[in-house]
């Protein structure tokens, strides 16, 4: 009894009070997105380890997202470059292990984002198709 | 791991339909009943309800419990209900997860049941994981020292001290100018009630002078500061070379603003006759009868609102002021009684792109139009124009309610109303790691609800250093940070989450990474079994994790986010769902 066609599974790291409240928001709304995006949330993007990253993906998640708590972040004024380090660093470390970087995504979302984490879902996943297709 | 001899109790919720409509709620019990550790799995119709806390919290007893985790709605909610409700039961309360099964899983996938339940299984099995790996944790119970530093003597400041000299505390009050008094200090008639801005700063100092714990320094500022909420150390210099060592429990940063000072050019500021209108209200301040201007008579006064405020980017403003100031469209207005109360025939022009009198200074707005002030709208993309001719000064405007027709008018003096802008005060910010605002005013933790909090625990933000404000809003949010801080500090102790860093002794090298990266100044070089390691201070980190990514040798992790336990939760709910 499975839900329909398998569709790629998207790792989410949010924030506690900047990303997550935004993904609330979309369920507040009743935004549909893929019942294959889970969310795993965390205090601040700037300490997503790139270990988690790949970790993920060779569990079997096609794709993992880094929601970034851009300039809103309560923490730290320069959590946008320092999150964007961890990206790079993990990019490397995906080559390393044979691991598309396309397959990791970051990009800044407020607590009010809840439109752009539904798109950012959706457009992910479609590119995590077409991945799919190519390899 | 020793998950296997863990007693964890699962509880999922209903939320009446709200959650059991889209997810099966009883399937998501069953299929994690098995799960490593877990020994009661079970349904509630509202987990949050007095009788289901209760009956959750004799099975943590009859079951003996040492980790819990609640599917339900959003950790924003009832996080610290169901923590709370651990601590009665007998369970630290950081031994309890929370699973947010309603606004990120049933109420997003209201069209796919058996995909949002077999989801809800994978949630609360990365749930479990991470309960498995929780350890009891207790909070860091410091005391608090009953005095605070305000640092700013201006309105805010001053009406600060006072507040907290009625509650019984000390307060220290530093300023960095050689007069107390901030900008309204010389200030003469204000709206909305045309009280002198002097008169009520001299009465605020007065009544400070009185206060035997109240301590004023001026021509004093803050060069060291160390400690943390409760016990903060600060050094001020006063005068230039006295120091002096205060210890205060919290502070309130009253800094205020800056009056935007227009680039020549802009509007024709650098012109003769072209002022800003702090510079003309301090000279019309000081004279009586008919207006003058370098010792001429006034005719015509031309007013051009929104001057260095909600500026668009552009090549010559490539960092706009995006910002309303709030009070410019006030005051300008109100120096439109001022100058009506004058004798002398004088036609004054207000150029404005929008009119934010709100609350009661609208009906100032709508006293300076009777009396004859004529104000004209332009666009946001077509500014009006100030030249000097041979005859003096024309203003060209293209009137919006005219249809966009310009309009000249010969100007005999044209007042720029400017906006507020940030105070720069590099050494405070260093000291203090405040963080700002893309507007470059300090920041609050939320905007709606912690109005006067920072991320820096104990210290409060007040006033126009926050964003531009009215008198009356900074006295506003000055009180409110005086009850932050005495509610902080009558009890006498504060208790601090313990959802820190911490390093592991065995793999930390010592190499200055995490140092480097920590913005908080938490972390310090120690020895350890005859090696060099880092060392937390408990009370400085915030826990946002910065620090973990950059330890070459994963020597770092944030409690309730360790690297254990993340990847354990990756582990499970990455595992696939087998259908019933």
């Amino acid at each position: 009894m499975k839900s329909k066609e398998p569709e790629p599974k998207i790792l989410v790291f949010s924030t506690n009070s900047i990303s997550d409240p935004g993904i609330d928001l979309a369920g507040s709304a009743h935004m549909h997105y893929s019942t294959a995006v889970q969310v795993i949330p965390l205090p601040c993007s700037s300490g997503v380890k790139p270990s988690w990253i790949v970790h993920a993906i060779e569990k079997g998640f096609d794709g993992v997202f880094v929601a970034g708590c851009g300039g809103d972040c309560a923490f730290l004024s320069d959590c946008t470059p320092r999150t964007s380090a961890v990206i790079k660093q993990a990019q490397e470390l995906m080559k390393e292990n044979g691991i598309s970087p396309k397959r990791l995504k970051m990009s800044g979302l407020c607590s009010v984002c809840a439109d752009n984490f539904v798109a950012h879902m959706n457009n992910f996943q479609a590119e995590l198709r077409k991945l799919a297709e190519n390899e | 791991m020793n998950t296997g001899k863990r007693r964890i109790g699962v509880f999922i919720c209903h939320c009446g339909g709200n959650i059991s409509d889209y997810v099966d709620v009883a399937r998501v019990a069953e299929a994690v009943a098995e799960e490593p550790g877990v020994v009661v799995s079970k349904n509630h119709m509202f987990t949050c309800s007095d009788s289901a806390q209760q009956e959750m919290i004799d099975d943590i007893r009859e079951q003996k419990l040492d980790g819990l985790v609640i599917a339900s709605c959003s950790p924003k909610l009832h996080m610290f209900t169901f923590r709370g409700m651990a601590e009665r039961g007998g369970i630290n309360q950081y031994q309890y997860v929370h699973v947010n099964l309603r606004e990120q899983c049933s109420w997003a996938h209201t069209n796919d049941k058996t995909g949002a339940t077999e989801k809800g299984i994978a949630l609360v099995r990365a749930g479990i994981a991470k309960a498995a790996l929780s350890t009891p944790l207790t909070a860091l119970r410091v005391d608090t020292t009953p005095k605070v530093l305000v640092i700013g003597a201006g309105i805010s400041g001053l009406r600060a001290a006072l507040a907290l000299s009625d509650m019984g505390l000390s307060v220290f009050v530093v300023e960095n100018q050689k007069e107390a008094g901030g900008a309204v200090k010389n200030w003469g008639r204000m709206g909305p009630d045309n009280q002198l801005g002097r008169d009520i700063v001299r009465k605020l100092l007065d009544e400070v002078n009185t206060r035997e714990n109240i301590m004023l320094y001026t021509d004093a500022e803050m060069v060291e500061k160390s400690g943390y909420i409760g016990d903060f150390k600060v050094t001020l210099r006063i005068g230039g070379n006295e120091t002096v060592n205060l210890q205060v429990g919290a502070m309130i940063v009253a800094t205020g603003f800056d009056p935007y000072e227009p680039k020549e050019g802009e509007f024709g500021y650098g012109l003769d006759g072209v002022v800003t209108l702090p510079q003309f209200r301090d000279a019309a301040d000081g004279q009586e009868g008919p207006l003058e201007y370098n010792g001429k008579p006034v005719k015509n006064v031309v007013f051009i609102y929104c001057v260095g405020s909600r500026q668009k980017k552009s090549a010559a403003c490539p960092a706009p002021n995006a910002y309303c100031s709030r009070y410019c469209c006030n005051a300008g207005t109100h120096m439109a009684l001022c100058l009506e109360d004058r004798p002398g025939d004088l036609n004054q022009y207000h150029l404005y792109r929008d009119i934010r009198t709100y609350g009661h200074n609208e009906t100032i707005y709508e006293e300076a139009r009777n009396r004859g002030a004529v104000f004209m709208k332009y666009a946001d993309d077509d500014a009006p124009t100030v030249e000097k001719t041979a005859d003096g000064l024309v203003v060209k405007v293209k009137d919006q309610l005219l249809g966009g027709e310009e309009v000249e008018i010969p100007a005999d003096l044209v007042i720029l109303v400017t906006g507020m802008v940030p105070r720069k005060n590099e050494t405070l910010m260093n000291l203090l790691k405040l963080p700002v605002s893309k507007d470059g005013f300090l920041n609050e933790i939320h905007i709606k609800l912690r109005p006067v909090e920072t991320v820096i625990d104990g210290v409060f933000i007040a006033g126009s250093a926050q964003s531009p404000k009215t008198m009356a809003e900074s006295v506003g949010s000055a009180l409110a940070a005086v009850s932050k801080a005495g509610g902080l500090l009558m009890k006498g102790y504060v208790d601090l989450e313990p959802l820190v860093a911490k390093v592991n002794t065995d793999k930390c090298q010592w190499c200055d990474a995490c140092l480097k990266a920590c913005p908080y100044g938490a972390i310090e070089r120690t020895s350890c079994d005859g090696k060099e390691v880092a060392l937390v201070i408990q009370s400085l980190c915030k826990g946002e994790g910065a620090c973990v990514p950059v330890c070459p040798y994963g020597a770092i992790d944030v409690e309730g986010y360790t690297d254990e336990q993340i990847t354990a939760m990756i582990d499970a709910c990455s595992r696939e769902v087998v259908s019933a």
